[in-house]
């Protein structure tokens, strides 16, 4: 619907936008996301990626869990297949950006100051400092944090939230917000599982699925190379469906929100 | 603490409704929360004055729909309430569920005052 002109508004529904409740006061009713603005500039942002063929994805997880790890150990696996490139989002430094840029290739860093979560305005501020041209897969690094970067959309094209196992397997069931926005979870740091008695994988993956969410859930440790090929599997599919739906004009919004927006629409 | 940054987009979407509707002031702002959005009613309360300062809402009481959260399981189609943590279906048990309310986060209705010698 539309909110800028007012054609939404028809002889059935008007009582409910100008209903009277005092002398010189009108009750408007608009329903509208509250995060509306920052869901068009990540649409925007998402038409970018499309009409270049590019897959993008969004890393989320608690801070220390291995997401630049991860991104060092992909990009290398990587290089001789596809041309990746990398947004960093923290507080402060250019310190995971250099780390990426060691491995030769393109970073932005976003310096968000205090601001707990990157958002979509952040996001396309950055592409305009980057050169998208040829990029297979961008890969943007959310700030540390399992609450406030699963409410903004980016204009990414799939969810990826990290867990590593030096947290707690319940982790899904204490930030259910963030663990069922995922499009896959990856349980990192798995070498440490045998020095580690209180982390049990298959609960974690339960919790997982308490939270309604099919996500594959891999395990693996980027700094021991194990169960990296898993990984590397799933973004080559990734990116075939991504290629795939470019092909035919569609594109893709992380999984959490496709459904609940459809019933929105209905409820709404 | 990124209530603040929702509590701003709030201040500007209530801005543009006042517009719209060749209005003065809003006086009331009623917003739809569910469990699900990652906003906590509470936090957004009190970032609302910060982000309102000096708008032409700086006095709109502020008022929040609650949405529970309900599942529609897929596999026996049954519709029913859900823990934040435990959106399996009530009746089966079964996980395969698809959330039909708790995870709004929207800007419900808003009470305008429009000036006497304006208003129609």
């Amino acid at each position: 619907m539309c909110d800028t002109c007012g054609c939404n508004l028809t002889p059935g529904n008007k009582h409910l936008a100008f209903k009277p409740v005092a002398k010189g006061a009108t009750a408007v009713s608009v329903l509208k996301g509250l995060l509306a603005k920052n869901d068009d500039q990540a649409g925007h942002n998402r038409e970018h990626f499309d009409k270049r063929g590019i897959l993008t994805i969004n890393l989320m997880s608690s801070p220390g869990s291995g997401k630049t790890a991860l991104l060092e150990a992909t990009l290398v696996a990587l290089k001789d297949e596809f041309t990746c490139a990398v947004i960093e989002g923290d507080l402060e430094t250019e310190n995971d950006a250099e780390r990426i840029r060691a491995k030769g290739v393109q970073a932005h860093q976003i310096v968000t100051g205090t601001a707990c979560h990157l958002d979509a305005h952040l996001v396309h501020d950055a592409l305009h400092h980057m050169t998208l041209d040829g990029v297979d897969i961008l890969f943007i690094e959310n700030v540390g944090n399992l609450v406030c970067p699963a409410s903004f959309d980016l204009g990414q094209h799939l969810n990826v939230t990290l867990l590593s196992v030096t947290e707690g397997d319940d982790k899904p069931a204490k930030y259910p917000v963030m663990f069922r926005a995922a499009d896959a979870m990856l349980l990192t740091k798995t070498d440490l599982l045998a020095v580690l008695d209180d982390f049990d994988p298959d609960k974690a993956e339960a919790h997982l699925r308490n939270l309604a969410n099919p996500a594959p859930v891999m395990r693996l440790s980027a700094r021991k190379d194990l169960g990296m090929d898993a990984w590397l599997t799933w973004l080559r599919e990734q990116l075939a469906a991504q290629r795939a739906r470019v092909a035919i004009g569609q594109s893709r919004r992380p999984a959490i929100q496709s459904d609940g927006m459809k019933y929105h629409s209905v409820t709404a | 603490m990124h209530e603040l940054a929702v509590a701003q987009a709030l201040v500007e979407q209530v801005d543009t409704v006042i517009d719209q509707h060749g209005a003065t002031l809003a006086s009331l702002i009623r917003v739809r929360i569910g469990p699900l959005a990652g906003v906590v009613p509470e936090l957004l309360a009190t970032a609302f004055p910060l982000a309102a300062a000096g708008s032409r809402m700086e006095h709109a009481a502020l008022e929040f729909t609650h949405a529970p959260i309900q599942v529609r399981c897929q596999t026996c189609g049954a519709e029913t309430e859900a823990a934040i943590n435990r959106l399996i279906c009530g009746a089966c048990g079964d996980w395969h569920t698809q959330i039909i309310s708790g995870d709004e986060l929207l800007l419900e209705s808003v009470e305008l005052e429009t000036s006497p010698t304006l208003a129609s």
